[in-house]
């Protein structure tokens, strides 16, 4: 089986009037087998960006410190937090260094919790962050959880 | 030995570093200044001979379309920090894709030259540098030193008659000015020195003792539009004609 469907997942954002939300289902499987279902697969770099990586597990995680370690020394050198365009090309730049290996997660958009068929191999429920300028809602949402 | 060069010297200072602030001392001078909307920075440009075809000098140059720079000191140095910045300016924009800030660039312009004060089989850089740009920040002054220290200035000189320009300065100079005042200040700064101190140095002559012109002199400005140039001698000859 290829890295490229050892994981999977979902995750889907979308922009409103002054607000964005970014969501995710919460499962850790492969194929048929279950391994956890409070997988997070979107992370905070600073309060108002958000990064949800889909794909294999292992380099979701990775790949999440790497930028974050990226991110921190930004903060130190610049004395401020990135913009979400400048993070959107640091994310970019990072992955195209592994152009040549191809081991990156892919991204799969899809709509959370929308459809009926969400069940024990898709979801296990959901984490979902709404932002707004002035404050960022979390919240962990069940679906069908059988 | 030669390697003994970039040590300490038992007194605790670099000697190297010393030489190279001799060699700004000894150039030719410029001067920056910092207004409310935009920063100018400007330059003697004494030529070896007459024979020499001034339009092919240019002592001003630009980093980024936002942030220029000039020099005091050894032209050949000066270059090697122009590619290394560009290049440092490149990688930034596509890393980030957006410009790099002017305090960034500084930044790493001035490791490059304090790299050169702790490698071996190097010297450091006999320049100083004036940076001067525009960004979300507003307008901004530096200057970077060859020991790889830097300031952010309101206006400041460099080069021979260091003194005499910073008095003149530091006697003209008010917060509220604005671009075209800087400029103004930045010609009557140049003239100052040229006037009262004609060139003596045996190795360099010019067509216009004592006479500042469009042709002896360089400017570069850059307003809120953020877009950094260097006058032409046609916009200089206009400065000019306004301050005399």
């Amino acid at each position: 089986m290829s890295i490229f469907e050892y994981n999977g997942s979902a995750v889907v954002a979308m922009v409103g009037k002054n607000c964005f939300a970014i969501a995710s289902d919460r499962r850790l499987g492969v194929q048929l087998q279950t391994i956890a279902t409070d997988f997070q697969r979107i992370s905070k770099i600073h309060d108002r960006v958000f990064i949800g990586l889909s794909g294999l597990a292992t380099d979701v995680q990775t790949l999440y410190q790497r930028l974050v370690f990226r991110h921190k020394l930004y903060q130190l050198r610049e004395e401020r937090d990135m913009k979400p365009e400048t993070f959107a090309s640091l994310v970019s730049a990072i992955l195209y260094e592994k152009r040549s290996v191809r081991v990156w997660p892919l991204l799969v958009p899809t709509t959370l919790l929308s459809s009926v068929d969400r069940d024990c191999l898709s979801g296990w429920g959901g984490h979902v962050y709404v932002v707004t300028p002035t404050e960022v809602k979390e919240r962990i949402l069940k679906g069908r959880m059988d | 030995m030669e390697y003994l060069s970039a040590c300490l010297s038992p007194s605790g200072k670099l000697v190297q570093i010393e030489h190279a602030l001799t060699a700004v001392g000894s150039g030719q001078t410029s001067l920056g200044i910092k207004a409310s909307n935009g920063v100018v920075i400007a330059t003697e440009k004494k030529l070896p001979s007459i024979l020499v075809d001034e339009a092919s000098v240019q002592k001003i140059q630009h980093l980024t379309p936002n942030i220029g720079v000039v020099y005091s000191g050894m032209g050949p140095d000066f270059r090697v920090l122009v590619r290394k910045s560009r290049k440092q300016a490149e990688q930034y924009l596509r890393l980030y894709k957006e410009p790099i800030p002017v305090t960034q660039l500084v930044r790493e312009t001035a490791t490059v030259m304090q790299e050169f004060t702790q490698s071996g089989g190097v010297r450091p850089f006999g320049v100083s540098l004036l940076v001067a740009g525009y960004d979300d920040k507003g307008p901004q002054l530096y200057q970077v030193d060859p020991s790889g220290s830097y300031f952010s200035w309101k206006a400041s000189a460099m080069g021979k008659n260091v003194s005499n320009a910073k008095t003149f300065l530091e006697k003209r100079y008010t917060e509220d000015m604005e671009l075209d005042d800087a400029i103004h200040t930045a010609i009557l700064t140049l003239k100052e020195g040229i006037l009262t101190k004609p060139n003596t140095s045996l190795c360099v002559f010019h067509s216009f003792e004592g006479e500042i012109s469009s042709k002896n002199i360089e400017i570069g400005k850059i307003g809120a539009d953020k877009v950094f140039r260097v006058l032409t001698p046609a916009e200089i000859d206009d400065y000019l004609a306004e301050v005399e």
